[in-house]
């Protein structure tokens, strides 16, 4: 739970404030959708501020990633089975 | 009971925030326990919520456990120290919940846990805003709150002062 060392991962942003992420995503990417904070995703609730944004690139999700003592990390992760979650339960935005 | 929380008036106009009239539990919700001050703080609220009875939780980090673990070893003031992910999973998937809720914030992180905390335990929450930057960090809340804050890194006593301004403690 909560540990994204487990998933195979890439890092876009790092040590960011969740805005920073939030305006990231809206800037580069076209599929976009709402969830509401504590989605569960992989094995992490994401939290942030609703509106909070999460991205598809075909399958792969972006999503913000909070740590306590470091800020948002927006990051990078493949999963067919996650973004037909987000496609088919999700808010598209 | 010799204790009751009164609560004030939050920031959004005129309207009382729905404070539960016997809260049986609150959860203090740690980040990152960079600034001195926030020990300090948790087990202050901690000893007044202890005196009003009602049962002490904390979520956080495993340095901000380790703190408080070691300043309340006893544990006369704070009943459960817990996981702060494993918080958040019980509260989401098993429906765990606490009437009362203290977010203790001075960065952004802090922000983001705030806000998640106010959406998903449908309770009252009190960010409770300290450090260099608080009023930038306050200003950065924007759901219904009634918020306590202050420029408060080393020194206590103004987040204290700023705590008692919110929730009276009465006999």
């Amino acid at each position: 739970m909560g540990c994204l060392e487990k998933l195979a991962y890439e890092v876009i942003l790092r040590n960011s404030s969740f805005d920073e992420c939030r305006q990231y995503l809206k800037k580069n990417y076209r599929e976009l959708y709402a969830v509401s904070p504590g989605y569960k995703i992989f094995d992490v609730h994401i939290i942030g501020v609703p509106p909070v944004s999460v991205a598809l690139d075909g399958n792969i999700v972006i999503f913000p990633f909070t740590k306590p003592c470091h800020g948002t990390f927006l990051v990078r992760v493949e999963s067919e089975y996650e973004a037909q979650r987000l496609r088919n339960g999700s808010k598209k935005l | 009971m010799g204790y009751k929380i009164i609560c004030n008036r939050n920031d959004y106009g005129s309207d009382i925030m729905k404070i539960p009239e016997n809260p049986d539990s609150a959860l203090l919700v740690l980040g990152c326990p960079q600034v001195p001050v926030q020990t300090t703080a948790v087990l202050y609220i901690a000893a007044r919520l202890k005196k009003a009875g009602i049962k002490t939780v904390i979520a956080g980090t495993p340095s901000a456990r380790l703190l408080i673990k070691y300043a309340d070893f006893d544990g006369h003031y704070i009943d459960e120290v817990k996981d702060l992910d494993m918080t958040i999973d019980a509260i989401l998937e098993n429906g765990e919940n606490y009437p009362l809720c203290f977010v203790f914030i001075h960065n952004d992180a802090g922000i983001s846990y705030a806000a998640t905390m106010n959406s998903i335990l449908k309770s009252v929450v009190y960010p409770v805003i300290f450090g260099s930057n608080a009023d930038e960090l306050s200003s950065m809340i924007t759901f219904e709150c009634e918020k306590i804050s202050a420029d408060a890194a080393h020194n206590p006593k103004p987040l204290i002062n700023a705590i008692d301004g919110v929730i009276k403690w009465d006999v």
